[in-house]
């Protein structure tokens, strides 16, 4: 599904500034793979996920999806099989349009043409498509989306980016910047969306727990590099203390992220 | 004379639906319309004047106008230039195009030929007055625009521009190339703004390649006044509002050159007054502001 072979990716190469990321960075990913991705801040779990969407280009390497070279695919391409949420919330909807008007907009991948989409089934679909969130948003489609909280864009921003039928899916933080009661709606929509569509997701998170919780895959990266990679059978049994002790263990340090050691 | 306020609101806010859709659509503001509103007058009038045609003439108009902003777009996109200078090039470089297409002239008068306006005021005579003749008939044009306009913002493109101007990575996400919509969205513009200038022309009678000149800050204004007027959200209503303050932008511009003697305004000083109203409007919107977060 995934597959990274040899990346690496140089910021400012050349000048004192110079930052290595990635150095000769390997991953593949199986198709229906649930992968949670932990590690401190700058480890390069954000920057893998550009690399993947095509944010950042890498310098060396190559980047498959679907067995089809996309390393020099500009971002906009590539957007056609990958549905990506950002940690703001607001990231996924525009503000100052309807609900029901960015539905259409993220209904269908690629370029939009002159033909009037949103017709009354349509709107029926997204009322039904609503209501399984559970939030009452079914009976807001002519609200503006600026009129949400947080977490009810969030949720909104998962099922848009659902119905898009994306082939791989990645989650930066994407329930980081809720509130824990909405953290935990986004959450839960999330596992029973990837079940029940069957979706590749990468899931970068800052909760040990959540990381152990979710997925059958589990990758823990520091200094651009995966330091640990632990299968669904080895996960079982994983609690946070053995995965910090893991991890001082290969690295010889101490996992520096205070923020993944408190949110458990 | 209010009739003639009228008229030339409704035609200068085809303009302003034009610098509607780039400024607070596409979030793309675009000074190419001081250079493509000439353009369509240009064309338009040599069209008239070397007997091609009035539909010929308004067709290249709008194509030249369409062709004027999408090369500012093309050059914003692929040399990643600002949009402002983007715009300033393209206007430039229009200048001297619009002087060519006039025949290296300056300006071209439309005596005695047919124009749309003179077609139509002959086909009402003895029925209607000339004036009431011209409202009607761009009442007509401009509302079959404003339809248009509308029926195109809830096709699925215009709902890509719609949120395209407020969050451009959503609809990348989306698999959608934010240049291609850019070079689309401000050749329509500029479409607009040169159908604008080719009714202006056959208006008032004559084409100036200086016709252009500060036209994107009363285009501004009148979006600003409509604004100011009128609030919502729904689309129908904002390209309403634009007409709207069209209308009164003319109104004011009118009143400045007729009563502004009283308080020693003459018709040079109507640039600033367009300025000053726009600062102002800026200014009244600062201050209605909501504290955040209510938004």
């Amino acid at each position: 599904m995934i597959a990274i072979q040899d990346a690496s990716l140089i910021f400012n190469a050349g000048t004192p500034n110079e930052n290595r990321v990635f150095d000769a960075f390997n991953l593949t990913v199986k198709k229906g793979e649930f992968v949670t991705i932990i590690g401190s801040n700058g480890a390069g779990k954000s920057t893998l996920f550009n690399l993947l969407s095509g944010t950042v280009m890498p310098n060396t390497g190559r980047i498959l999806l679907n067995g089809r070279e996309v390393t020099k695919e500009p971002e906009f391409k590539r957007a056609k099989t990958i549905g990506r949420i950002f940690q703001d919330p607001l990231a996924g909807t525009a503000s100052n349009m309807s609900l029901e008007d960015n539905m259409m907009v993220c209904l269908k991948k690629g370029f939009k043409g002159l033909t009037i989409g949103l017709t009354q089934s349509r709107r029926l679909f997204f009322k039904e498509q609503l209501a399984t969130l559970q939030m009452g948003l079914e009976e807001r489609l002519k609200d503006n989306v600026g009129l949400l909280s947080g977490g009810q864009r969030q949720a909104l921003t998962l099922l848009m980016m659902v119905l898009s039928t994306p082939k791989l899916v990645l989650l930066d933080e994407h329930t980081a910047a809720l509130d824990p009661r909405n953290a935990e709606i986004v959450l839960s929509l999330t596992s029973r969306f990837v079940k029940e569509y069957g979706l590749t997701t990468l899931m970068v998170t800052h909760n040990m727990q959540q990381a152990i919780d979710l997925g059958n895959r589990l990758l823990m990266m520091d200094a651009g590099e995966v330091v640990l990679d632990i299968g669904a059978e080895e996960k079982k049994g994983l609690t946070v203390e053995k995965l910090v002790a893991m991890f001082s263990k290969i690295r010889n340090k101490k996992f520096t992220s205070d923020e993944a050691l408190l949110s458990r | 004379m209010i009739e003639g306020i009228f008229v030339e609101g409704l035609i200068y806010g085809i303009m302003a639906l034009g610098v509607f859709f780039t400024f607070r659509v596409l979030d793309f503001p675009d000074l190419t319309v001081d250079g493509s509103f000439p353009l369509g007058a240009v064309i338009m009038a040599r069209c008239i004047d070397s007997g091609i045609g009035l539909t010929a003439g308004i067709t290249l108009a709008f194509a030249g106008g369409v062709a004027a902003g999408a090369v500012t777009a093309l050059i914003h996109n692929k040399l990643k230039v600002p949009h402002l200078l983007a715009g300033i090039l393209t206007m430039t470089m229009l200048y001297s195009v619009n002087i060519r297409i006039l025949g290296n002239r300056a300006n071209l008068p439309l005596m005695r030929k047919e124009t749309l306006l003179t077609k139509a005021t002959a086909l009402t005579h003895g029925t209607l007055s000339e004036t009431w003749t011209l409202l009607l008939l761009f009442v007509l044009v401009v509302l079959v625009i404003k339809v248009l306009m509308d029926l195109f913002f809830h096709t699925d493109m215009g709902l890509t521009f719609g949120a395209m101007g407020s969050n451009t990575q959503m609809v990348i996400s989306q698999g959608v190339n934010p240049d291609t919509y850019k070079m689309i969205g401000v050749g329509l513009s500029n479409g607009l703004v040169a159908l604008s200038g080719a009714f202006a022309a056959q208006y008032q009678g004559f084409a100036d390649i200086n016709l252009g000149q500060g036209i994107v800050v009363s285009g501004l204004a009148s979006v600003m006044i409509g604004e100011f007027l009128i609030r919502s959200t729904r689309i129908s209503m904002l390209t309403l509002r634009v007409i709207i303050g069209a209308i009164f932008y003319k109104a004011i511009m009118f009143l400045g050159r007729y009563y502004g003697y009283t308080i020693h305004l003459t018709p040079n000083d109507l640039k600033l007054v367009s300025g000053v109203l726009i600062i102002g409007a800026l200014v009244i919107t600062q201050m209605k502001k909501p504290t955040k977060g209510t938004k």
